[in-house]
């Protein structure tokens, strides 16, 4: 058999294990662009759990009640705990969990456009556990399916706590939108602020979106953008409504069939703060590199001589 | 409105300088730590299950690392860590040692049915003699 | 129905506890997300909110003899009010000092936990019998990291010692006893600040000594569980009330 075919056939194999609904796992053949592609998704998703941790974070002094400071807390921590999760499955496509941060730190990696963006107030922190980690726990649920076993596993574990951060932000959310006149206008404005950055987390729209057919056949993609985002503004809409918020978009309603319609965000401002031109993209980055640097004499203090990596760590 | 985020935490007030020293990265150093694989046992009782990994320079430190990412919800009776080096596994593309190609029956309970055998046995033997 | 001057005593005893523990906690969380590895945050992060949970239920206790609720305990008094040690307040510095604050913290947390254990009221000695359990993981990561430390490169060992001479002073100073101390002694309730810090100060010195650290020979800093307090205290509390006094009244 020449090296064509040897190719061939195990690509043949390969999209049958996946047409099965069966698990890829480290060690697997996997074509090379398969693996470029979730490890680039994989690490970028790593870097936001991190990078979101610093909006919220800098909330946590001041947090206002001492329970709401200890659930905060314990809020940042779990993303904390996701970007460990998620750098350890992206370690099993073959990048150093150093190399990925430096990437990151040089703006070679990415991350989600909404840790770009300043967290002002108390509110924020409200709308940022509600709406956000909402938006990203169906992003999660859906990519939990996907074809690479060690992402869905810990996707799995992710889910469970987001729920929790969902649930958290709710209840912040509610305390400011039944509080004063100026607990609700807080509220209000932190959505106003919000708004057009959560619209444009699923990222651009299916007519400017390159999703690739393969990356769908080879359930790394499940779902398009726009299917996402109609799913998030589906289920939160009429919550955001109910409370008496109003959504700062004037052509948004939905239908008789319950479809959300939408002003379409403007895209190519996304593309500009995703590349680093948002409001806080490069003070975070800095900010990251800096905690970083400064404590590198705790890991060479610790760190070992002899080589470390096992070349298929269980993930 | 309070708007002050960014004020206080001991990191967050120092953009300006985070941003001056940005300029002059520091070249990565290796001082990645070795992986180890963390299993919990939920109660005694029951297996030790694998959780997933953490990075730490020792099998100690490896322990109150995992601690915090691996049991901080879950209920824990015991961790192992295993230095992932130390795990050597059989390959994927190898798996199909595991299914049985021929016909293993002989080697399980539902492979034998004798209920039938003596029911029958008994009939002929309550048949009156002719 | 106890004595007013009793319950009194027991509410600052608690009190000034309950604060140090606070502070430890908010110091803590200082790092979350911006840790030395990412292992070492979320293991962090844990110790903040035990500190902050063993905070709140210090002051619960205290608010059910009469004092303020937790909240307004924490939120609502200012530096002077506030009845912790210095070495709780100081900035939260390097990872060198922020192991070895806690450690010194714990370990007199331990020692304070095994007297209270014994203490003749049972919502008390309770408490202090289940907080025993996360302490004790508190002093196996505290001390796995100065071990380390203490034994790894040229600097980090620098650091610590550093540290050391900066938080001596002010960890001496947790043993000032609180305001009517005296009478809880007397009424059998609690063992004496000096005693306990007899037992703190053989464990602790035996133990840093066998890390090659030198302690500095310096009177203690006291002051704190009077409510004299070093500069840094004032910025911590600024922060801390900042949302919560923006509304007065509200609820979060």
């Amino acid at each position: 058999m020449t090296q064509a075919q040897l190719e061939a056939r195990r690509l043949e194999r390969f999209e049958a294990r996946v047409a099965r609904g069966e698990k890829v796992e480290p060690g697997d053949w996997m074509p090379e662009e398969y693996r470029f592609e979730l490890a680039r998704l994989i690490h970028n998703h790593a870097n936001s759990e991190i990078m979101g941790a610093l909006p919220e974070g800098s909330w946590i002094p001041y947090a206002p009640t001492l329970k709401r400071k200890m659930a905060l807390t314990a809020k940042v921590q779990d993303e904390v705990g996701h970007g460990h999760l998620l750098y350890r499955v992206a370690e099993t496509l073959g990048k150093s969990r150093e190399q990925m941060l430096e990437e990151l730190f040089s703006g070679k990696a990415k991350f989600s456009n909404v840790f770009h963006y300043p967290a002002e107030t108390w509110a924020d922190v409200g709308i940022i556990g509600w709406l956000i980690d909402g938006a990203a726990i169906v992003n999660q649920t859906m990519m939990a399916q996907g074809s690479y076993g060690p992402y869905s596993r810990a996707l799995k574990r992710i889910c469970a706590e987001e729920s929790f951060h969902i649930k958290h932000g709710y209840d912040i959310v509610v305390s400011l939108a039944t509080g004063t006149p100026e607990q609700r206008a807080m509220l209000q404005d932190a959505l106003n602020r919000w708004w057009e950055p959560i619209m444009m987390f699923f990222g651009p729209s299916d007519k400017r979106s390159v999703h690739t057919e393969k990356l769908v056949r080879w359930r790394v993609k499940l779902k398009t953008n726009d299917e996402q985002r109609q799913e998030f503004l589906r289920k939160f809409v009429p919550k955001i409504w109910e409370l008496g918020l109003s959504i700062p978009d004037p052509n948004l309603y939905i239908d008789e069939q319950g479809t959300v319609h939408y002003t379409e965000p403007d895209w190519d401002q996304f593309l500009t703060v995703v590349r680093g031109g948002g409001p806080m993209s490069q003070a975070r980055l800095a900010t990251r590199r800096l905690a970083w640097e400064e404590n590198a004499w705790v890991r060479e203090a610790l760190a070992l001589a002899e080589k470390r990596y096992a070349d298929f760590p269980i993930a | 409105m309070a708007r002050a985020g960014w004020k206080f935490n001991p990191y967050h007030h120092r953009i300006p300088e985070a941003l001056e020293r940005a300029r002059h990265p520091v070249p990565p150093a290796d001082t990645e730590w070795p992986v180890w694989e963390v299993f919990r046992q939920p109660e005694r009782g029951e297996p030790h299950v694998h959780v997933g990994s953490v990075h730490a320079p020792d099998a100690q430190m490896a322990l109150v690392l995992a601690k915090e990412q691996f049991s901080r919800r879950e209920p824990c009776v015991q961790l192992w860590v295993v230095r992932a080096e130390a795990i050597f596994a059989t390959p994927y593309e190898d798996a199909d040692i595991f299914e049985p190609a021929l016909d293993r029956t002989y080697r399980l309970a539902a492979g034998y049915k004798v209920r039938p055998r003596i029911n029958q046995a008994a009939s002929s033997s309550e048949e009156p003699s002719s | 129905m106890m004595p007013e001057s009793l319950r009194q005593a027991l509410c600052s005893a608690l009190i000034s506890w309950a604060d140090d523990e606070l502070l430890l906690g908010h110091r803590d969380s200082e790092w979350t997300g911006l840790g030395p590895i990412i292992e070492a945050d979320i293991a962090l992060s844990s110790m903040a909110q035990d500190e902050m949970g063993h905070a709140l239920a210090w002051y619960e206790l205290a608010h059910s003899l009469g004092a303020p609720d937790p909240d307004r305990l924490v939120f609502e008094r200012g530096p002077e009010a506030y009845r912790n040690a210095t070495l709780l307040e100081l900035p939260r510095g390097d990872w060198a000092f922020c192991l070895l604050r806690h450690y010194l913290f714990d370990m007199a947390e331990w020692v304070r936990l095994e007297a209270w254990r014994q203490i003749p009221w049972e919502p008390w000695s309770d408490l202090a019998e289940r907080i025993t359990r996360e302490e004790k993981y508190h002093l196996l990561h505290d001390r796995t990291w100065l071990e380390r430390l203490a034994f790894g490169t040229e600097e980090s060992r620098h650091r610590l010692q550093g540290a050391l001479i900066d938080l001596w002073p002010h960890a001496l100073g947790l043993w000032e006893a609180p305001e009517g101390e005296d009478l809880l002694v007397q009424a059998g309730w609690i063992t004496g600040s000096d005693q306990l810090q007899a037992r703190w100060e053989a464990e602790v010195r035996a133990y840093l000594g066998g890390l090659g650290l030198q302690i500095p020979d310096v009177p203690p800093r006291a002051g704190g569980r009077y409510g004299r307090h070093t500069e840094h205290l004032a910025p911590l509390l600024e922060a801390m009330q900042l949302v919560y006094r923006s509304i007065p009244g509200a609820k979060w």
